[in-house]
């Protein structure tokens, strides 16, 4: 049997306002537990919610940029459940009247995108069960994340594969980058991600059962956890069973999706528009000012890159896919003026570094000023490229700056042709064999006689000088 | 000579300034008025004597320096037992104070003690309290009405100077009227309801229950104003209350609506509103005949919102973070401890806590409403309750809209029948529940209401509803405070 796949993604994204969605609590993370709280975000009896202006600022940018339609009236409505992370036995959401709707995001529609409160987080506290004591067991409800402005995005079941799924995440989090809305750390949670996947056969014309997937905190592991689901529910098929429509979690250690609830255990939520808000009428004036305060988005810059800066197709969509990227690359323009070689460096050097640390564009500390000092010694050759990597590891481990470096470990290239025609004539003395090797016409015995004065300077001669110099020598 | 707990703010406030008196022995007086009668009437929840003695001795400033207001039981104040007259916010003492406790205090208020009501403001008669039943003043086997009979209770038998109630559907106009006294229901939006345990929230207004207009207007007059912490408050300006009153009323049209007088109103009631309406007349008003042709449908309406939002507002009583919490403390078995589940807090223990905790915790009125309002917005019934509940209350609001295009205030009677004796409908609650029918369309279109004293029937209070345009209750007031000066019935006491 051939299958196609359906899926859609439900992506929860945190928005960065220095201030809670209805009350002026701080968001900051890693605060200790229950210090970022106040009678509202708390739910305390008698308590009233105030709209966070900003949170709606940054929802109507996000919208702009994925296309939406924009509400002209938008509601917030009540979604009641009980959960002791919940404070007012209700969240407050939004139903039938998002701020944006009828997006799309590239090939991706975008059904809509609301706003709503996060709720508190509960740590269960593990059982410690030693010799001498008994196991204590409770729960702790810290409610400082309780009240944080949510977006909730969700797509139209256009994606057709966990790869594509993948992407589309990548260019979520990029956008909201740019937008400066979200801080997008699926780690901190500050950006999640559900997805839900149907699988029917190809010459089907019905959609399949629809499965929820939850718990992936990684875009890598929804990738994966879709990729799990896709192969789990196509052999289901072939047994000819059906396909169950459920909530499944994805176990991240066994990489394995397991059933959490049925369609029958799901939850009715009842919605009711939240009496304590007032609609919110958004204005053609308002989305204006709005469109006015949008920065440059990633597709923009990138096009922008190749007509400014004459850079590849490619260099240009590598260095425009993260913000910090792309900022940083401009900001080294203004330094040294070599975009193609920045380029270089930024997509080899520094992305290696990056990788291989496993650290953010963020946290990446060099100094553009710093970071373009030592390409320009590169570039008029006082040091050789292998030499500057070296130099470029240095500084990020040392903090000390590039020059320093090259002058405490005496590693400029050596370019004086009279300090370098001493240690040629010496290899020329110790290396007759190639010498004649060389004068009866083998080219390869040049290069053993550079790499011998390389080796005599530590690697500092420029080495198109000694070979200048050896041929000018060997012909006479 | 009368007694200081028997006279009202305005004048106690005079006597202040003059400085005849002090509010230590405004406090006193009522201590004294407490120890003789509370025994009876049981209007109080809570009082920390010694805390509103020390209060009373401190000098105060503002429009209400040194006069005490009795604060309805769903009202928070920091520090202060605030419990809704529910078991399951036993001990319950909020953080903070409401705004309309924050603008007492900065006026110069001493705080007196809270006020019995129904359960979490769910009754009209005060019955479903918790803690205790109140009895009205005229007759102890009676009713008070409710669910701000706590308060009605206790102005009308002189343990309160003043009190601030809460009407969701008549909470504070039914027990005025059952107690004779005056009640006023400000426009949605006209004061705050931060820190109002909500029960209706697109219903629930706080406003003042007191032995005459004028203390109406002053204590309006200080807790009114937006609240930039209430999103439904309004922004705008608030009149000089008193200023209106006294002013003149013939230019006033009054309508009078031919579906509040109905079968089943109470005969006596129906005569003393007449009455009412000829004294108006004689005043020079002109009053004309109106309709408001959704009446009908206001109590189904409200029983349907009103619950909806109530279910809602009251999930948040759950045990996990104030109040009761049964079983106490919710911890899983050994067994399940030892078998290393990854959620200690297993699903059976949590969902054993929420319905322990509020199983015991909320009496069978507030369950009853909470199973209401959980059904009428259940899936596949939203539409046919509260959608279609939500759309019939726009008409009611039209209604008011439209008559008010023929008139300036409405006059109808506050409550069908006067009051009932304790344990008469508290086991019928559709006969419970139409005791607020000429009220309750008041909450439905959000307009302000008032409630004053318009004669007896069979020895018992009757009440007299002023309806005025939204934002209005200048217009309220100075034509109640008409009527009050042309008649002497809010001087009767009840002998006790």
């Amino acid at each position: 049997m051939k299958f196609k796949t359906v899926i859609g993604l439900e992506v929860h994204l945190q928005l960065n306002t220095k201030s809670k969605i209805f009350c002026a609590c701080s968001t900051k993370f890693g605060a200790p537990p229950n210090s970022q709280t106040c009678a509202v975000c708390l739910g305390l009896p008698g308590s009233l919610p105030v709209l966070n202006a900003e949170v709606l600022n940054k929802a109507i940018k996000l919208c702009l940029a994925l296309n939406c339609e924009i509400a002209d009236e938008t509601r917030f409505d009540r979604k009641n459940y009980f959960y002791p992370d919940l404070p007012k036995g209700y969240q407050i959401s939004q139903y039938d009247k998002p701020v944006g709707f009828d997006g799309r995001l590239d090939e991706i529609g975008i059904t809509r995108i609301h706003l709503e409160e996060d709720a508190g987080k509960l740590i269960h506290n593990s059982p410690k069960v030693t010799e001498n004591s008994s196991p204590s067991l409770f729960s702790l409800v810290d409610y400082n994340r309780a009240g944080t402005p949510l977006l909730e995005i969700v797509s139209e079941p256009d994606i057709n594969s966990p790869e594509q799924a993948y992407d589309y995440l990548l260019v979520l989090k990029s956008i909201s980058k740019y937008l400066e809305i979200s801080d997008c750390n699926m780690e901190e949670g500050s950006l999640r991600c559900d997805a839900n996947i149907s699988i029917n056969t190809v010459d089907s014309k019905e959609l399949g059962t629809k499965v929820e997937l939850k718990n992936m905190n990684s875009f890598r592991g929804v990738q994966k956890a879709l990729e799990y689901e896709r192969k789990r529910q196509e052999e289901v098929l072939e047994r000819g069973e059906r396909v169950i429509q459920e909530t499944r979690l994805w176990d991240a250690a066994q990489e394995i999706t397991l059933t959490m609830r049925s369609k029958e255990e799901a939850n009715d939520y009842r919605y009711f528009p939240e009496p304590d808000l007032p609609h919110f009428f958004i204005s053609e004036e308002m989305i204006e000012r709005i469109k006015v305060e949008m920065p440059e988005l990633p597709k923009q810059r990138q096009k922008r890159f190749i007509s400014q800066y004459g850079i590849p197709e490619y260099d240009a969509s590598v260095l425009t896919s993260e913000k910090k990227m792309a900022d940083y690359f401009e900001q080294c323009l203004k330094f040294f003026n070599k975009p193609k070689i920045v380029s270089n460096w930024l997509m080899r050097d520094v992305l290696n570094f990056l990788k291989i640390e496993k650290i953010d564009w963020e946290d990446f500390s060099l100094a553009p000023q710093d970071f373009t000092d030592l390409l320009k010694t590169v570039e008029v050759k006082e040091i050789s490229i292998n030499m500057g990597r070296e130099v470029f590891l240095e500084m990020l481990k040392t903090n000390k700056k590039a020059g320093d470096i090259i002058a405490e470990k005496g590693l400029a290239q050596v370019n004086d042709e009279r300090e370098l025609a001493a240690i040629i004539d010496k290899v020329i003395q110790a290396n007759s064999k190639s010498v004649k090797d060389f004068q009866s016409g083998k080219e390869k015995a040049l290069m053993f006689l550079v790499g011998q004065v390389m080796r005599e300077t530590k690697g500092k001669a420029n080495a198109a000088v000694v070979q200048k110099l050896l041929r000018e020598r060997l012909r006479c | 000579m009368k007694l200081l707990n028997q006279l009202t703010a305005h004048r106690l406030l005079k006597m202040l300034k003059k400085e005849e008196i002090t509010s230590l022995e405004i406090a006193r007086a009522l201590f004294e008025r407490l120890e003789k009668v509370e025994d009876k009437i049981k209007g109080y929840l809570f009082l920390d004597k010694e805390r509103i003695l020390d209060n009373a001795k401190e000098k105060k400033q503002g429009l209400l320096a040194g006069v005490a207001v009795s604060i309805k039981d769903n009202i928070c104040v920091a520090g202060e037992l605030t419990r809704c007259a529910s078991k399951i916010l036993s001990g319950f003492t909020p953080p903070y104070d409401a705004t309309t406790i924050k603008n007492l205090k900065a006026e110069g208020a001493i705080l007196f003690g809270r006020t019995n009501m129904d359960e979490f403001a769910f009754g009209s008669s005060c019955e479903s309290s918790a803690y205790q039943i109140t009895a009205n003043p005229w007759d102890l086997e009676r009713v008070p009405g409710g669910s701000s009979g706590g308060s009605a209770a206790a102005v009308a038998a002189d343990e309160a100077i003043f009190a601030l109630g809460s009407d969701t559907g008549g909470s504070i106009r039914q027990p005025a009227a059952l107690c004779g006294i005056v009640g006023l229901k400000p426009t949605y939006g006209r004061v705050s309801r931060y820190g109002l345990l909500a029960f209706g929230s697109s219903l629930d207004q706080i406003g003042t229950l007191s032995k005459d207009v004028r203390d109406a207007a002053l204590l309006l007059k200080v807790i009114a104003g937006f609240d930039s912490q209430d999103s439904t408050s309004l922004d705008t300006s608030v009149p000089d209350y008193e200023s209106y009153l006294g002013k003149e009323i013939k230019d006033l049209k009054i309508g009078i609506p031919r579906e509040y007088f109905i079968e089943g109103l109470d005969r006596g009631v129906k005569e003393r509103v007449e009455e009412a309406i000829k004294v108006f007349q004689r005043l020079g008003v002109e009053c004309v005949q109106i309709s408001l042709p959704h009446t009908e449908y206001a109590v189904s309406v409200y029983y349907i919102l009103a619950t909806a939002e109530a279910s809602s507002n009251l999930s948040r009583f759950d045990g996990v973070q104030y109040g009761l919490r049964n079983p106490q403390p919710a911890t899983p078995t050994c067994a399940e401890a030892s078998a290393g589940r990854r959620k200690p807090q297993t699903k059976g223990s949590l969902l054993e806590m929420y319905e322990q905790t509020r199983e015991e915790g909320f009496g069978k009125e507030v369950k009853r409403r909470i199973i209401l309002g959980t059904y009428v917005l259940s899936r596949g019934y939203y539409d046919q309750y509260y959608l279609k509940a939500a759309k019939v209350r726009e008409l009611i609001r039209e209604d008011f809209e439209q008559a008010f295009k023929r008139c300036d205030l409405i006059l109808t009677p506050t409550s069908p029948t006067p009051a009932w004796k304790i344990g008469e409908k508290i086991d019928d609650p559709l006969k419970m529940y139409l005791s607020d029918i000429f009220t309750i369309p008041v909450n439905l279109a959000g307009i302000p209401a008032i409630s004053i004293p318009c004669g007896f029937a069979k020895g018992l209070p009757v009440g007299l509803q002023i309806l005025g345009k939204p934002f209005k209750e200048e217009k309220i007031l100075q034509a109640a405070y008409a009527y009050e000066q042309s008649t002497e019935w809010h001087l009767q006491k009840p002998v006790l």
